[in-house]
């Protein structure tokens, strides 16, 4: 059934009825109401007027009612072995996959509905993350069935694994993945978030993920989006950081028919650092769309950022990166820069940088490139032996690993990189 | 070194070879047999190195005319990578880097290409590690440089020596050295030559491009070729290097 964009938001907008606490039951109405009047971006949205999202608005999604059982086996190609592991199934909490025994004193890490009552959730939940001005947001704290609470209070090594699974349903399914994450005062951990689907589902998952970091914590979040090339993913990540905090977010964009991910960083307290590292990798008609800000809100900040994105086939990435220099943050130190990779004549990139400073003690760069394959590289690598697609591939895997060996999880490396090499190779029709 | 009966590796004829539609080779003959080291000097713009582009297959260039056959095949009918899966080595004048490969996968990935092509066992990390080892012995290499990016961050001379490593690994039947001793510091310049000698034997041959007389001085010819104008307008023994050294090369081209 093809939809026009008005029906497939008013079929969105009935979304099921969910039961919930009384402290939230408000937050949902709010944000209900909010999204009524938002409505579907359109292109005079000046933060969508690169994006497509027509595709999205062909299809007729549903809630999920009833949930899928997955076995261990099927969820095994995405495991990260010794990790602490909560796992959700179209938005469902599935603790029979999921493992919390590697969690030690000092991390509780639970579903969202299970720890309703805790002071940390009630305290940070749809603080950060604004739906206000924002549709996906505000059908996400409406329609959220549950989601990840992770609590770290001291140091840890073990790294936390939220996967979100989409499972193929008989109709187009809507899907609402929820995160949030404190980080106390002089916490460590790593965070990551993962989403995948199966068998060529039409799934729509818009997700929120809220990160709260205390004075001196450190997190390294991880966000792999490795979604069915048939799906939707829209997600949304708010982050806040205290004094002398530091989050570094390693985000990956390879999945989806239409992604986009907004990722808004707070520099709230003197000295925090945010490093921010992107990699958009598509193909075929896939569009990928990353949007961050970073807002450096206090004196002594420093911000770094590399996003990358590849485009084969036909495909779309879009780069935008805010930065922010608040009166009063003198001594910012901020640094961008935004590398793309053409890999064939009919792949669009756009790329924008944007900084906003309204202060003059600052030091900000910023640089912007758009390539295609060396031709030296290739030239020399060809007479070394390499066929031309060997050589392409090695190329093309070269750009991307930059961004992938960032992340301090070596199982998850190694497995992202098979992913890459697959990518690049074809393999999956991503190619060309 | 010469000997009679060597086998013929590369017999190149009357090449005509343009860039950009502009013809730089005029007619280029050189017959290179194994064991044989040949040095080809010439001022800038004299078609030196395009003459070793167009071996190796530079896709900027266009054969126009001629011929060039490499152990009895048709060069020109051969992509680049046949060309090297075939044995013959381009050491490039400005060693390009490329990020986010090291060096030791670089060198392993094309060694194990060419087993593949020769019917041989390809190499396992481990093993390949093994004969890395002896193999940057012959460049004097630092190991730390295996497992840094290929030539990222590297000197002049890191770079070129890095050339030599990869012309030891893959050891190459015909390498044409395209100035490997332009930007070299005297130090550097004693290794690299060393390196070059001790990988030469009696079947294979070394194609030195150069502007300069003191690369032959560590790594001595059998035949010195000038060229001028597109041509190879003068042959003869090492001390034709000499020669172009204390006359310069402008009674070459008024003889040409």
């Amino acid at each position: 059934m093809t939809m026009t964009k008005e029906q497939c938001f008013e079929q969105l907008l009935l979304g099921k009825t969910i039961k919930s606490e009384s402290w939230l039951a408000p937050i949902r109405d709010k944000a209900g109401e909010r999204a009524q009047a938002l409505n579907f971006p359109t292109a005079r949205h000046d933060d969508w007027r690169l994006t497509d999202l027509s595709p999205l608005f062909q299809h007729d999604f549903h809630p999920v009612d009833s949930y899928a059982s997955l076995s261990p086996a099927d969820i095994d190609a995405l495991l990260i072995p010794g990790s602490i592991r909560l796992v959700f199934v179209d938005g469902s909490f599935a603790s029979s996959l999921s493992d919390l025994k590697p969690a030690g004193a000092g991390v509780t890490v639970s579903s969202l509905v299970e720890r309703s009552g805790d002071a940390q959730v009630e305290a940070n939940f749809a603080r950060l993350a604004d739906f206000e001005q924002d549709t996906f947001a505000a059908l996400n704290t409406r329609f959220f069935e549950d989601g990840a609470f992770v609590h770290v209070t001291s140091e840890t090594a073990v790294p936390i694994h939220i996967l979100n699974v989409a499972t193929k349903r008989e109709t187009p399914s809507a899907i609402y993945p929820r995160c949030l994450i404190v980080m106390a005062a002089n916490s460590l951990a790593t965070v990551i978030e993962d989403f995948a689907g199966q068998n060529d589902g039409i799934n729509f998952s818009s997700a929120v993920t809220e990160v709260v970091l205390g004075e001196d914590a450190q997190l390294h979040h991880v966000r792999v989006q490795r979604e069915e090339k048939s799906a939707f993913h829209i997600g949304h990540c708010a982050v806040e950081a205290a004094s002398g905090s530091v989050y570094t977010s390693t985000s990956l964009a390879f999945g989806a028919r239409v992604s986009r991910h907004d990722l808004h960083v707070t520099l709230r307290g003197e000295g925090a650092e945010a490093t921010l590292n992107g990699l958009a990798l598509i193909g075929g008609r896939q569009i990928a769309d990353t949007h961050t800000r970073i807002d450096h809100a206090s004196p002594r900040c420093i911000s770094r950022q590399l996003h990358k994105c590849i485009a084969d086939g036909a495909a779309h990435a879009i780069f935008s990166g805010k930065i922010m220099v608040r009166e009063g943050a003198s001594g910012t130190d901020s640094a961008q820069s935004s590398r793309n990779l053409l890999l064939s004549g009919k792949a669009h990139i756009d790329t924008q940088p944007q900084l906003e400073i309204f202060n003059d003690d600052v030091s900000c760069k910023h640089g912007a490139t758009i390539g295609q394959i060396d031709a030296d590289a290739l030239f020399f690598l060809k007479s070394r032996g390499f066929s031309e697609e060997q050589a392409r591939n090695l190329l093309t895997h070269a750009f991307a690993a930059e961004i992938i060996d960032r992340i301090p999880v070596p199982s998850l490396v190694e497995s992202l990189d098979r992913t890459i090499l697959e990518r690049v190779n074809g393999a999956d029709g991503a190619g060309k | 070194m010469i000997k009679e009966g060597s086998k013929t590796l590369l017999e190149v004829k009357n090449l005509h070879a343009a860039v950009e539609g502009v013809e730089i080779l005029k007619g280029v003959d050189l017959t290179v047999r194994a064991g044989e080291v040949h040095a080809i000097m010439g001022i800038n713009g004299s078609g030196k190195s395009t003459f070793s582009k167009v071996l190796a297959g530079h896709p900027d260039y266009t054969v126009t005319g001629g011929t060039a056959t490499f152990e009895g095949k048709d060069l020109f009918s051969l992509e680049p990578e046949e060309r090297a899966r075939a044995g013959l080595f381009l050491a490039f004048q400005y060693p390009v880097e490329i990020p986010g490969v090291s060096n030791s996968a670089l060198l392993r990935l094309a060694y194990n290409t060419l087993q593949n092509e020769r019917g041989l066992e390809e190499l396992d990390p481990l093993e390949f590690e093994d004969l890395l080892e002896e193999k940057i012995k012959v460049v004097e290499m630092d190991p730390r440089f295996l497992s840094r990016s290929v030539n990222e961050g590297f000197s002049g001379g890191e770079k070129k020596r890095n050339e030599i490593l990869q012309m030891a690994v893959l050891e190459p039947k015909l390498a044409i050295l395209d100035e490997t001793d332009s930007g070299l510091d005297i130090d550097a310049l004693r290794i690299v030559a060393s390196g070059v000698n001790q990988l030469l034997t009696p079947d294979n041959a070394v194609i030195m491009v150069t502007h300069y007389q003191r690369l032959l001085n560590y790594i001595v010819p059998d035949y010195v070729h000038v060229m001028s104008g597109g041509r190879i307008v003068k042959t003869g023994g090492k001390e034709l290097a000499l020669e172009l050294e204390a006359r310069g090369y402008d009674w070459l081209k008024a003889a040409a």
